[in-house]
């Protein structure tokens, strides 16, 4: 689905990628660790192609992302949902349109799609604040809408950044448990965290890899947990 | 992108589109407002053109072909000289046709400047014989030589003379009239552009949002661009209709008689200022597609 093939990253004159190669086969489901500052979200912005890396190349769905354009890019991010830490809500949507905001983009006709929307605030436990601006949603709610926006478009690939670093420990089973189900609906997930505790209770629901970043490279640090 | 593409997404709109960005109050009424200022002064800068333009040919058209023999001489001897000047004239090619004006002539021409029932025989008025041109027209300096040797205080009053700088202002005129109206159009562009661009980059939030959900540029430009043009074309046309009004309301050029009362538009002329909303509201199309897809390829 996405292969990134000795990539190279600089930032600030410095090196904070190097020579990392990694593949993300459909169906999978990833972890990656490592402490703040070592390039996780740097990594997860290559793969959806918001940076563009150094040297090395990034593949998606069989597509050389240095070769797109930038609507390019943007038809191929369709495929993947991103989850942020921060969210990145337009404030001055509510809930609803927020969700419906990528099939709005895609030149979808989102009255089509009340039904999905429906069910989809359902799983993710908002069905009650549909009308919600963002500002008014608590921690944890923030998170699970920002999944269920990245999740609307039915992508292959889920990508979620820290999503569980601002919410409790109750919150962050509650996400993992959603992200393993759309793992298990046949979605490739990739979730950067520095949480460890998350990755254990993980161990029981699913089979994932761990990656860990250290000093720019790319370490496998736990297969089959 | 294409152009035809864009217009027709302009046309066709998409209000999901139009709220992604949000509203700005005090944006849109600054924009509403320097674009019905600006259809304002272009109904103005339009309706003086058009009084150029008139005035121009009003003097070449009027005016051309046509020249004036004046005779001054005592009143007994009048009737003779006039009668020799118009032998004169008459053999002289190149002349159409000649006319001597009588004193209901001299009295209309006076009217405006001395009221009317003057009495003429108080005025030590010249004879004066109004002459029209052939196309091929005559030889004014022979005319006067000859004119001066057979009819004593017999001047010919080419009004060539004074014609052509009264047509060249006229023309020059109209020409600051056209300037005027492209500069208006510049200044709408560059309005529009800085406000445009003051909006993406107050956006450049919402444009990273819009990618991360897979929004393509044309997309994100049309949230902006629809935006603008709508604010342009409102104001520009509220602008032109309160500048109609106006011009309506200025006194007509035959009350007055003046170049600045023939100010306005003649008949079909009033359809004029319908096309300036539309004008503008296409510089500002152009103006923020251009903003709208340069600050894309910045925030890249």
């Amino acid at each position: 689905m996405i292969e990134l093939e000795n990539v190279a990253y600089s930032y600030g004159g410095g090196a904070l990628l190097s020579d990392v190669s990694v593949s993300l086969g459909a169906g999978s489901f990833h972890f990656l660790t490592g402490p703040s500052g070592a390039g996780k979200t740097t990594l997860l912005k290559l793969c959806y192609g918001a940076l563009t890396p150094a040297s090395g190349r990034v593949t998606a769905f069989g597509e050389d992302m240095s070769s797109l354009e930038r609507d390019g890019i943007a038809l191929l991010r369709r495929r993947i949902g991103v989850v942020h830490q921060d969210c990145q809500f337009l404030d001055h949507l509510n809930v609803s349109e927020n969700i419906l905001l990528p099939l709005a983009a895609a030149g979808r006709q989102t009255s089509d799609a009340a039904e999905d929307l429906q069910e989809l605030m359902a799983w993710v436990g908002l069905g009650h604040r549909e009308g919600a601006l963002p500002p008014e949603l608590s921690g944890g709610e923030r998170q699970r809408a920002a999944l269920a926006r990245a999740v609307i478009m039915s992508p292959d690939v889920v990508l979620a950044d820290e999503p569980t670093g601002n919410v409790d420990w109750e919150m962050s089973q509650r996400l993992l448990h959603l992200l393993v189900e759309l793992n298990r609906m046949g979605k490739t997930v990739l979730i950067a965290t520095h949480d460890l505790s998350l990755i254990r209770a993980a161990k029981a629901q699913v089979q994932a890899r761990v990656l860990r970043i250290a000093n720019g490279q790319l370490q496998l640090a736990g297969a089959d947990l | 992108m294409s152009l035809p593409e864009d217009i027709l997404m302009l046309v066709r709109g998409d209000t999901r589109s139009d709220q992604v960005v949000p509203p700005s109050e005090f944006t849109a009424r600054l924009t509403v407002f320097a674009a019905a200022a600006m259809g304002f002064l272009a109904v103005f800068a339009l309706a003086l053109t058009l009084a150029a333009d008139r005035l121009a040919d009003s003097w070449g058209d009027g005016l051309a072909r046509t020249s004036t023999v004046r005779i001054s001489a005592p009143a007994a001897q009048m009737p003779a000289l006039q009668a020799t000047a118009l032998s004169i004239l008459e053999t002289t090619a190149g002349v159409e046709a000649v006319r001597a004006l009588n004193a209901e002539d001299q009295q209309a021409l006076l009217e405006p400047w001395f009221g009317a029932g003057l009495d003429l025989t108080t005025l030590p008025l010249p004879g004066l014989i109004e002459i029209t041109e052939a196309t091929s027209g005559f030889d004014a300096q022979g005319l006067q030589l000859r004119l001066e040797a057979e009819v004593p205080g017999a001047v010919l009053d080419d009004h060539n003379q004074w014609r052509a700088p009264l047509v060249a202002s006229a023309q020059r005129l109209r020409s600051v009239g056209w300037f005027s109206a492209l500069l208006l159009g510049l200044t709408a562009a560059a309005m529009v552009t800085l406000a445009a661009n003051a909006s993406l980059a107050a956006n450049a939030q919402v444009i990273r949002v819009l990618r991360l959900v897979g929004a393509t540029d044309r997309y994100i430009a049309q949230a902006f661009i629809r935006r603008f043009t709508l604010r342009v074309l409102l104001g520009a046309f509220g602008g032109a209709a309160v500048a109609m009004v106006f011009v309506r309301v200025l006194p007509p050029a035959a009350d007055m008689a003046g170049f600045l009362s023939g100010i306005g538009f003649e008949g079909a002329e009033w359809l004029l200022p319908a096309i300036i909303p539309l004008l503008m509201a296409a510089v500002a199309f152009l103006a923020t597609r251009y903003a709208a897809h340069r600050a894309l390829r910045e925030i890249a």
